[in-house]
């Protein structure tokens, strides 16, 4: 009952279900679910259960409701809220209430969805597994003993256990598409100035962008265009007209479109057969719908993370300057008057060390390097300037094919902590996701079918900018057609089965 | 260092004016000065998380204004950067600023050189750029608490920092310039530029070249900063000239052996005091802002701008010299006091149809109240009108000027017209038949006055107007004088 977008309206309107009940349901379940899961950061069952009995009278009363009218959706803890803490999975802000909401946020409780919670993340958005969370890593639902993805671990997992239909996620190097992958739900990446940055705590702004996660595509493309459009509070956000995105997804035809094949993709090396081969019959797939497939090389695809770890840390290092103890967040406690570098940089130092994770840290120290004076030009200036050829790359791309076609992961889940002490590993996770955040294009995640151990794998589709129409009606056009995207976990199994990886 | 090698002084100004908008730069909180603290803030300027910067179409138009009227060119396309380091009152750990490519470049203004009146000094100007201010720290240290607390009204704020080059010789020139620079703000509306309310600040950066047997040596630069008046930049600079000039006898240190310095002023004293020992080079860690997109300031936009800005200070001063045929020094000390001052005297003048009269009322009886109760001309009693209305009769030979400055101050006094100020003062127009009979009678009863005229002492009838106002105060001395040597030379 909480898998589909579709159902849950028309139970509804259909009078089979009240919002109420729904919602309760929703509750239920992540009562049930989510003490193995742990997806979440926060719930409120009784704000939840009043905007959905808000929603039951409004629609008894006979007013119009919106399109999401009653559907329970979950948001990533990075997204501001005013009635709920934000803390982007970090201890530096684990008592921050923002006095506002996100502008998605907003657009979310103007269509009537029912916002159930927060969800679980990396501190900050920084990794590929939702292991660095201040609140305790969240667990893939298809196993246990895995990492959902990262950085939106919480918000595809909550929907791969059948908490809620629909989730926002954010994504700025594969946050959206890397954790929908590993958790076998649909997830999609916008184009960068599509959807208000308003109210989302910046990890790298210039990257960041924040997009929905479901089942399917026919589940995230109503949310999408309850998100999408021009917000005067974000200047990068794009003034121009959305269009509709429900209305894009019908039709079953691609002929016509040309879909390029990602050739260094799918030679790179360290890459699941299973996935090599879930693209090609994807391929098939979409030749057989009608599209046309090109080999398509990106000559700059090597420098895609390489860019990503100088850019994204750069932005970060300035970013998360504003957590300081000094107005809001976690303050170190009895800073001596007379310590060694004075009150006040002891409680600089003390503050963001005790609030910041690891990973933060590292990343911060990444940032603050390559932007500092003497090494800015042969890093951050550098990697602007490779930026540019990563785009120009996809430009060329795009000027031969409507779409592009690949891997989003080199692998399926891998065990908890199995790469938490290799920093190189885990960010190899972005392999295939930092381009379209570099290019600033929408990219979509499909699931695929599964590993050799049964778990999801998934596929990626890269559209130019302002397209997501096109990835929508090509994921759709995929989705008719297979069934991975029906695959359930079986999350009442216990989670012991494989063992627990130390 | 009177005695000493030949020195030249070698002085750069910062100048930072806050711009005059309703709004900061990036939020919508209010700029006015004054308020309760934290009271003008919201999440933006605040740096909260999530919160994003949108900027203030109205500091960019200003900003231009600014730049054009300093003679800078203005680039077609400008960027925010962000300058990061930690303090409290910069609530996001960095401020939004412009690195390389800023909103004004390559300016100057000219000045009257105060070493040879009537010779213009050419000041250039590198650059001025666009950033936000940060709060206001309040350190309390009573009773060892050291407590400091933070007011972020000021936070956001819109400033326009104006990079001058090292062209000013001597604290005259920095006061000339400053003063200039302040005109064309006031003057355009683009600031108030009110040191003690923080709207216009300056640093100042100073040292010396001395030519030591035609070799030069320069002394290490020292940055003077907390400088809340023009006259204490004045000061400061004098101050670091002989300083500095001392230092270098007593140390022989140069420019090589001391990187630059941070010297604060202290009004009370007359002195500057070391505040930053070393400028630890500080990195920024520049990077453009990725919330803000870059600007694109098109040729047409910067035209209506240009053509917006109206007749400029120096076009000003020569139209007081033709139109009301006062000189140069005149006409500079009427506009050097500002927009009000000017509408001021040209009312004055106007209503008088005596414009050097009334810039000598002004520059002299009108300035001086002012001084004594420091008070602006907007807040000086007597309208331009009633001021004019006055010197127009002193024009017409009604009542001489020491009469008018009696009208005038009863007129402040007691706050009523020209009119009742004369009937109060029983001044009224005295005939010349009755002016030939007080002097015919002062002549009679002082034969040796007209002996010493006689002789040549031309300059003893004064003794007799002396008299004569006595007798009568309504008594125009001219008129005396004149109707005294007639009645002598008829004789
Ligand atoms: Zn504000």
């Amino acid at each position: 009952m909480l898998d589909s977008v579709s159902e849950i309206l028309r139970l509804q309107s259909a009078g089979e279900a009240s919002a109420v009940e729904i919602a309760s349901a929703a509750l239920d379940r992540i009562e049930t679910a989510d003490g193995t899961i742990n997806a979440f950061t926060h719930l409120n069952r009784e704000l939840t259960l009043a905007a959905a009995a808000d929603v039951d009278r409004r629609r008894s009363a006979g007013e119009t409701l919106g399109p999401l009218a009653g559907v329970p959706v979950a948001v990533k803890d990075v997204l501001c809220t005013h009635d709920m803490p934000t803390t982007c999975s970090s201890k530096m802000l684990h008592n921050f209430h923002p006095p506002y909401d996100s502008g998605v946020v907003e657009k979310l409780r103007a269509a009537d969805a029912v916002i159930v919670g927060k969800t679980n993340m990396d501190e900050f958005a920084m990794g590929a597994s939702t292991e660095n969370s201040a609140f305790g890593v969240t667990k893939n639902p298809w196993d246990t003993t895995r990492i959902p993805g990262g950085s939106s671990g919480g918000a595809a997992a909550c929907v791969a256990a059948s908490m809620v239909p629909i989730s926002l996620g954010t994504d700025t190097g594969g946050s959206i598409r890397q954790p929908a992958a590993m958790c076998g739900v649909t997830g999609l990446k916008p184009t960068y100035g599509r959807v208000s940055r308003y109210g989302l705590i910046a990890f790298a702004s210039s990257l960041d962008q924040v997009g929905p996660i479901g089942w399917s595509v026919q589940d995230i493309a109503p949310l999408m265009e309850t998100i999408a459009g021009h917000d005067k509070r974000d200047s990068t956000s794009l003034n121009l007209d959305v269009g509709s995105y429900v209305d894009a997804i019908k039709g079953t035809d691609l002929t016509g479109i040309k879909i390029g094949m990602l050739r260094e993709s799918m030679e790179a090396e360290g890459v699941d057969p299973t996935i090599k081969e879930a693209v090609k019959e994807a391929a098939k797939v979409f030749e057989k719908a009608g599209a046309e497939l090109i080999d398509i090389n990106l000559p700059h695809s090597e420098y895609w993370v390489p860019t990503y770890y100088v850019i994204a840390p750069s932005e970060a290092s300035s970013n998360l300057s504003r957590y300081d103890g000094a107005h809001y967040g976690h303050r170190a406690a009895d800073i001596e008057t007379g310590a060694e570098l004075g009150p006040l940089v002891t409680t600089y130092c003390r503050s963001r060390d005790e609030g910041f994770g690891a990973e933060v840290k590292r990343r911060i120290m990444l940032g603050t390097y390559a932007l500092s004076e003497g090494y800015a030009d042969d890093y951050y200036n550098k990697a602007l300037k490779v930026r540019r050829l990563i785009k120009s790359d996809f430009d060329a791309a795009f000027s031969q094919v409507d779409l592009l076609l690949g891997p989003v992961t080199p692998t399926a889940a891998f065990p908890l902590g199995s790469k938490v002490d290799d920093p190189i590993q885990m960010y190899l996770c972005d392999l295939f996701t930092t381009g379209a955040n570099l290019a600033g294009i929408p990219a979509l995640s499909l699931p695929a079918g599964k590993d050799a151990d049964g778990l999801p794998i998934a596929i990626q589709l890269q559209a130019p900018a302002l397209e997501e129409s096109r990835l929508l009606f090509a994921g759709s056009v995929f989705q008719l057609v297979t069934d991975h995207h029906t695959d359930r976990p079986n999350t009442e199994r216990p989670d012991t089965t494989k063992g627990v990886q130390s | 260092m009177s005695d000493g090698y030949p020195t030249k002084t070698v002085i750069g100004l910062e100048v930072h004016v806050q711009l005059k908008t309703q709004t900061k730069l990036f939020c919508g909180c209010s700029t006015e000065f004054g308020a309760e603290p934290n009271t003008q803030v919201c999440p933006v300027c605040l740096g909260l998380p999530g919160a994003l910067p949108v900027m203030n179409e109205a500091a960019i138009d200003l900003s231009v204004k600014a730049g054009l009227a300093i003679d800078c060119s203005i680039p077609p396309m400008t960027k925010w950067d962000r300058k990061q380091y930690f303090y409290p009152d910069l609530p996001k750990g960095y401020q939004i600023s412009q690195f390389d490519l800023p909103i004004c470049a390559d300016g100057f203004i000219e000045i009257d050189d105060p070493a040879s009146p009537g010779q213009i000094r050419k000041l250039g100007i590198i650059r001025a750029h666009l950033e936000e201010d940060a709060g206001k720290s309040m350190h309390d240290e009573a009773a060892g608490k050291g407590d400091t607390k933070i007011d972020l009204n000021r936070c956001g704020t819109p400033l326009l920092e104006i990079v001058s080059q090292p062209d000013m010789r001597s604290s005259d020139e920095a006061k000339a310039y400053l003063n200039e620079l302040k005109l064309r703000m006031t003057h355009l509306g683009i600031s108030d530029c009110e040191m003690q309310e923080g709207s216009l600040r300056v640093d100042a950066n100073v040292n010396l070249h001395i030519d030591v047997d035609g070799k030069n040596v320069a002394t290490p630069i020292v940055e003077v900063k907390n400088m809340n008046s023009f006259r204490a930049v004045e000061r400061a600079i004098q101050y670091e000239i002989d300083r500095q000039y001392d230092i270098w006898e007593e140390t022989g240190k140069t420019i090589k052996d001391e990187a630059k310095t941070t010297r604060g002023w202290d009004d009370e004293s007359g002195k500057t005091f070391l505040q930053r020992e070393k400028e630890e080079s500080a990195d920024y860690r520049y990077f453009p802002d990725p919330d803000l997109l870059p600007i694109r300031l098109p040729r047409d936009r910067v035209e209506s701008i240009r053509a917006s800005l109206g007749e400029m200070p120096a076009q000003i001063r020569q139209r007081l010299q033709g139109q009301y045929g006062i000189k140069p020094y005149d006409a500079d000390v009427i506009v050097n006091q500002g927009v009000a001052m000017i509408t001021y005297f040209e009312t004055a003048a106007t209503k008088s149809d005596d414009g050097k009269r009334t810039s000598s009322f002004i520059q002299q009886d009108v300035m001086r109240l002012m001084n004594e109760r420091s008070i602006s001309i907007e807040d000086y009693p007597v309208a331009a009108e009633s001021l004019g209305d006055l010197l127009g009769r002193v024009a017409k030979g009604e009542l001489d000027n020491g009469r008018a400055r009696d009208v005038l101050a009863h007129m402040i006094d007691k706050g009523v017209s020209v009119d009742d100020a004369i009937k109060d003062l029983g001044i009224e127009s005295v005939d010349n038949n009755e002016i030939e009979d007080l002097c015919r009678e002062l002549l009679a009863a002082n034969p040796a006055v007209v002996q010493d005229y006689k002789d040549g002492k031309k300059q003893a009838v004064g003794s007799l107007i002396g008299q004569a106002k006595k007798k009568n105060a309504n008594a125009n001395p001219q008129v005396v004088r004149q109707t005294l040597i007639q009645l002598i030379e008829q004789e």
